[in-house]
């Protein structure tokens, strides 16, 4: 159930972040989703997308350090509370959340949340057990194909 | 219990000389040193500027009024020019490798061959080597000193010797593995290359038998003395020399490892700011300064190392009456002043290790951008250093700059910079960029 995440290093300089974009592009590799974290001095780039072990390649080879790691997918109802609900659960079983961003399938009414837990597999057994739907890759780059 | 790894064994009873006994020898040999040197052309010059004359030095404080040598005076008298007996009592001679191209050569009369010998013995049996081993020597043998020096040294001991020489790390392991000395001789960073073959032969470097080893010729860190006596299970001691000087024999260590004792019935030693060239205090860093007190071939007068370390006259368990050196912590060349405090860039690199295992790329960039000197140390990231979580990352950065700040005693800007985006250069990369000099600052 768990999906690979790419993430990058990138300096916080202009034009740092085209180095990867470009260098995806060119390799024609699709992002399905991501999201930056950044400080004053440097920043993390993280992707999602379907050919990551293709896309690690492409990017190591333009010079950059790559890490993978796991992270958990959830779908929700794209509506006012569908967040603070899962939320709600996580906190109550006591997991740690490292990080977590959203992103949706445009004319959808869902929502997709990518969380990356400390343990990532203890989290999906306490959100599946609580029904909340946790999206496998395969399901999700399908989707994202429609 | 001893309160020694092993047994303290001396040498040389020269080595134990009351201080002052020791320092009325040392008086009297200046003085002949002094009269050895009067038709150097250099000496006689400098000399006749400042009226000395052996004469003249009554006390050990005279040193003070002789001039300095460096390493562009011996260039400059290209190639034999401090020589101070006739050609015909060479026995030897050796050279070190400039970086300018040209090496800067030193001789030997037999009498210094057999002073250097003696020397080298006293460090070897100071950290473990008895008569009974066998030693194996990873130096070259060549102009460098290194391993004529400590070849020398094992044969007066009356130990056994393989003289491997430099190079062909399969063959020394192979050596080691049949031969089974227990004494290594050469670089310490020659060593981890020797455990890290022997690892990737499916050998573990501890069962290859090695008790002791004598490192000497590159400067190292006690980290990396602690890494390679767990990676072999053996003992290892630092050895200090420079060929101007004689080579290897200058200081080593004895068993207390409290630095290294300077065989000063053979040389006098000063330790001096090396902008000011005044004496620090006894403990503070300074530039070392050497001069010879029995060479017959090539005296050298207040010879300039440009190593920095620090002095230690204190009482050792051993029982040596000598002055002690530190590990040197770098060299003038290198040498940054900021804010007042001399920083080198090797502290840096010991900084960088000790937070992330080995050294990765990074530069030293020095600016002053208002009042105030700024540091900033650019690290480049590697994969194995690289997290997804910002606060790992962040813990990272601030666990350098804590190292490097409790190293140097200086705060510095960290920033961890994408991989491949410094320049590589040959040979010795470039790690300082100051742009106070770019500026006209300094």
């Amino acid at each position: 159930m768990k999906i690979k995440q790419l993430s990058v290093f990138l300096e916080n300089k202009p034009g740092r972040l085209s180095v990867p974009c470009k260098a995806l592009s060119k390799a024609g590799i699709n992002i399905l989703t991501l999201s930056l974290a950044d400080t004053r001095q440097f920043g993390i780039l993280r992707l999602v997308l379907k050919d990551w072990q293709q896309a690690k390649q492409v990017l190591e080879g333009a010079g950059l350090v790559v890490n993978v790691t796991e992270v958990v997918a959830i779908e929700v109802a794209d509506r006012p509370g569908g967040l603070a609900e899962v939320l709600e659960v996580i906190e109550q079983a006591g997991i740690n959340l490292e990080y977590m961003y959203a992103f949706t399938f445009g004319s959808e009414d869902k929502a997709v949340l990518v969380f990356r837990f400390e343990d990532p597999d203890a989290a999906i057994k306490v959100l599946q057990s609580k029904g909340v739907n946790v999206v496998g890759s395969v399901e999700l780059f399908d989707r994202a194909k429609h | 219990m001893t309160p020694f790894a092993f047994e303290n064994r001396i040498w040389d009873r020269a080595e134990t000389t009351p201080r002052d006994r020791l320092m009325a020898l040392q008086l009297q040999r200046l003085r002949r040193t002094v009269a050895r040197v009067a038709e150097v052309p250099y000496y006689k010059e400098a000399f006749a500027r400042s009226g000395i004359t052996p004469r003249k030095i009554k006390s050990l404080d005279d040193l003070r009024r002789l001039p300095f040598t460096t390493k562009d005076d011996l260039r400059r008298y290209y190639p034999l020019g401090f020589l101070a007996v006739p050609t015909e009592k060479i026995v030897r001679i050796h050279g070190s490798s400039g970086t300018t191209g040209r090496p800067t050569f030193v001789a030997y009369t037999a009498r210094d061959r057999d002073t250097w010998a003696n020397l080298c013995a006293r460090f070897l049996v100071a950290g473990g080597l008895r008569p009974e081993h066998l030693v194996q020597i990873t130096f070259g043998y060549g102009l460098f000193t290194g391993g004529f020096g400590l070849h020398y040294g094992i044969e007066k001991v009356g130990a056994a010797i393989i003289p491997a020489a430099a190079g062909n790390t399969p063959r020394h392991l192979m050596l080691i593995q049949d031969l089974k000395p227990q004494v290594l001789v050469g670089t310490p960073s020659y060593s981890l290359q020797i455990a890290e073959v022997a690892r990737a032969q499916g050998i573990d470097p501890r069962s290859l038998g090695l008790k002791f080893a004598h490192f000497g010729g590159e400067p190292w860190t006690e980290d990396m003395r602690v890494e390679i006596e767990r990676e072999f299970g053996l003992l290892a001691f630092n050895n200090y020399g420079l060929s101007e000087v004689i080579g290897p024999g200058v200081s080593g260590e004895c068993v207390a490892r409290r630095g290294m004792h300077i065989q000063e019935d053979h040389f006098l030693v000063e330790c001096v700011n090396p902008d000011t060239l005044e004496p620090v205090p006894e403990g503070e860093n300074g530039e070392l300064v050497f001069t010879s007190l029995t060479k017959e071939a090539f005296p050298i007068i207040r010879y300039r190392t440009r190593d920095i370390a620090s002095l230690d006259s204190s009482p050792c368990p051993c029982r040596r009456t000598t002055v002690r050196m530190s590990r040197v912590v770098g060299r003038t060349d290198d040498m940054l002043i900021v804010r007042g405090v001399n920083v080198f860039p090797s502290q840096i690199e010991e900084a960088l290790l000790r937070v992330e295992g080995t050294a990765p790329h990074y530069l030293i960039e020095v600016d002053r951008p208002g009042a105030m000197d700024m540091i900033t140390v650019k690290v480049e990231m590697r994969a194995q250093d690289f997290s997804d979580e910002m606060r790992v990352m962040e813990a990272l950065r601030e666990r350098i700059d804590r190292e490097i700040q409790s190293i140097t005693g200086i705060r510095v800007n960290v920033e961890l910079i994408m991989p491949q985006t410094l320049k590589r250069s040959i040979g010795k990369a470039n790690r300082v960029i100051d742009h106070r000099r770019e500026k006209g600052l300094i």
